[in-house]
């Protein structure tokens, strides 16, 4: 338990005069499923892509294995962030080609794979998350919403990465389709020992996905304890959220 | 109080328009810096030049042709009035390689590729893509911008010597058939006045425009914001700020490379 493969303290980021992330501590254990909840506009999409080095924060520190990635020369942050495998919230997929090249295209910049082998196996990557070969040579224009999603966690669990950050992954899928997503992101977790961390409004995939939860709130994470107390602890922040309640302290620090 | 609010005024806009041109400066030398270190994408920088150069062939022919026919219409009925009509052939070859080619390729590419690729890249800006591209080992400037430059930097050279042809052709057609002059006779004074030089300083500021049109559409569409109206605000900003930038250096270069 001492040495977490993410360790963030006092992570700040602010744009313009709005303060987003207010001094965030997380610590992501090797090996185990972290799921961070917060209502809309909180911060979370921010956080993730501040550990990715997407995003620059003001102050704080992000350790990936031990190592600073804020203040490490920019070669070795680079090396420690290619572990993580990013499913962005809108999917994010390249529309200027088909679908297997998406899904492939971590492991042709890398050099793993071949052009010529590289549609075979997006085909199989395809297969993983439910997808057809048949829309392997399709754009992702051409896919619907739910597709994309699907499309955009093959693209990036294809390299089979040591961390998995997953941004609302079962948002716009319908009910079924989500838990086959939730089974498919133990899985892969559980057979490459991956570290993850994923993003939900689901309270019913948060306690499938996931072994931690983390409340994000006014910018810090009041509260964090095993994802199975999600709905049942007595911190009210977290009771209101995950039972979704119209009155408590989530509406009254609007009012302010 | 109002003459305090206006120095206040021209003092932020004055620090905003030196920040702009740093901002651009530091994007434009980290785009030339990706053109000459590897990896190269070859499958992009095809791609570029197809986007860019071949599909940009139509409009650059077209105008040319109609430019290079007006300017010898236009010679005409005013040369003939000094009895200089001789000198047509020559004004319509020295205008078309010397100044209309590349100014004229420049603003129409400007209008056509400069804004697809603002607007190529402000879509992948605002929907994540370009993010989405460094989670994947891949660098975004070397990706995206490094072969739309180097591809606009070749390509515009290229039309302009196809401009330059059908410049003159349009002239030679106008002059032969309209005006009454004989075919050879034409042709002999369009190339006797001829200097490489002229060809030769025309493709240069082609070559600078070409960079300037990829420059100006990749930086405002990568530093897109703010969802569809944002791709559009950068877009105009790309096409309007790379046409008054061509206009610009086209002085600055005719100085430089014809008055001695
Ligand atoms: N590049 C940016 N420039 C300015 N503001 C930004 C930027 N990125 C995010 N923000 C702001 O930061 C806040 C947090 O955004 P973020 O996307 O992290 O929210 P979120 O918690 O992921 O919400 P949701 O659940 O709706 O996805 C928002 O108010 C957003 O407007
Ligand atoms: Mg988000």
């Amino acid at each position: 338990m001492s040495n977490p493969k993410i360790r963030i303290r006092g992570l700040k980021k602010h744009f313009g005069p709005k303060k987003v992330l207010d001094g965030i501590d997380l610590d992501v254990e090797v090996g185990t499923g972290m799921v961070v909840i917060g209502g809309s506009g909180t911060g979370k999409s921010v956080l993730l892509k501040s550990i990715l080095g997407l995003v620059t924060p003001d102050a704080g520190s992000i350790e990936i294995d031990g190592v600073d990635v804020l203040k490490a020369p920019a070669r070795e942050a680079r090396a420690l962030r290619q572990q993580i495998g990013m499913l962005f919230q809108n999917g994010a997929l390249f529309d200027s080609l088909p679908v297997w090249e998406n899904v492939t295209f971590g492991l042709l910049a890398q050099k793993k794979l071949s052009r010529a082998k590289a549609r075979d196996m997006a085909v199989e990557i395809l297969a993983q998350v439910g997808l057809g070969a048949d829309v392997a040579g399709l754009s992702p224009a051409d896919l619907s919403g739910g597709m994309q999603k699907r499309v955009g966690l093959a693209r990036a669990i294809a390299a089979r990465p040591a961390i998995m950050f997953f941004d609302e992954p079962t948002t716009g899928l319908d009910p079924i389709m989500g838990a086959v997503i939730d089974e498919l992101i133990v899985d892969c977790v559980k057979r490459l020992g991956s570290t993850s961390v994923a993003i939900t409004h689901d309270m019913a995939s948060a306690q499938r996905i996931a072994d931690k939860a983390a409340m994000l709130f006014e910018g810090k994470i009041t509260w964090t304890g095993p994802a199975g107390e999600l709905l049942t602890t007595s911190d009210p922040v977290v009771d209101q959220f995950t039972h979704g309640r119209a009155h408590g302290p989530i509406q009254m620090a609007l009012r302010k | 109080m109002k003459a305090l609010d206006a120095v206040a005024w021209l003092g932020a806009s004055v620090l905003a328009l030196v920040e702009y041109i740093g901002e651009l400066g530091i994007f434009a030398v980290s785009g030339v810096s990706h053109v000459f270190r590897p990896p190269w994408y070859p499958r992009q920088l095809g791609r570029a030049f197809l986007e860019i150069g071949y599909f940009s062939l139509p409009v650059v022919a077209l105008t040319a042709l109609f430019t290079g026919m007006v300017l010898a219409l236009q010679s005409y009925t005013g040369f003939s009035r000094f009895g200089a009509e001789s000198a047509i052939a020559s004004v319509v070859v020295l205008s078309v390689t010397r100044e209309l080619g590349p100014v004229l390729a420049g603003l129409m590419v400007s209008g056509r590729a400069g804004a697809a690729i603002a607007a190529e890249l402000g879509t992948m800006r605002v929907t994540d893509q370009i993010d989405a591209l460094s989670t994947l080992s891949t660098e975004p400037m070397k990706y995206l911008v490094a072969p739309r430059l180097l591809a606009a930097t070749i390509a515009l050279p290229l039309l302009v010597v196809l401009a330059d042809i059908l410049g003159v052709m349009g002239g030679y057609l106008v002059g032969v058939y309209k005006l009454g002059f004989s075919s050879g006779g034409y042709l002999n004074s369009t190339f006797t006045n001829l200097q490489t030089q002229d060809v030769v300083s025309g493709l240069i500021k082609a070559a600078v425009f070409g960079f300037i049109i990829a420059l100006m559409g990749c930086f405002n569409g990568y530093r897109s914001r703010g969802g569809a109206q944002g791709v559009g605000a950068a877009t105009t900003a790309a096409v309007v700020s790379a046409s008054i930038l061509i206009l610009a250096l086209d002085y600055v270069l005719t100085q430089v490379l014809f008055v001695k």
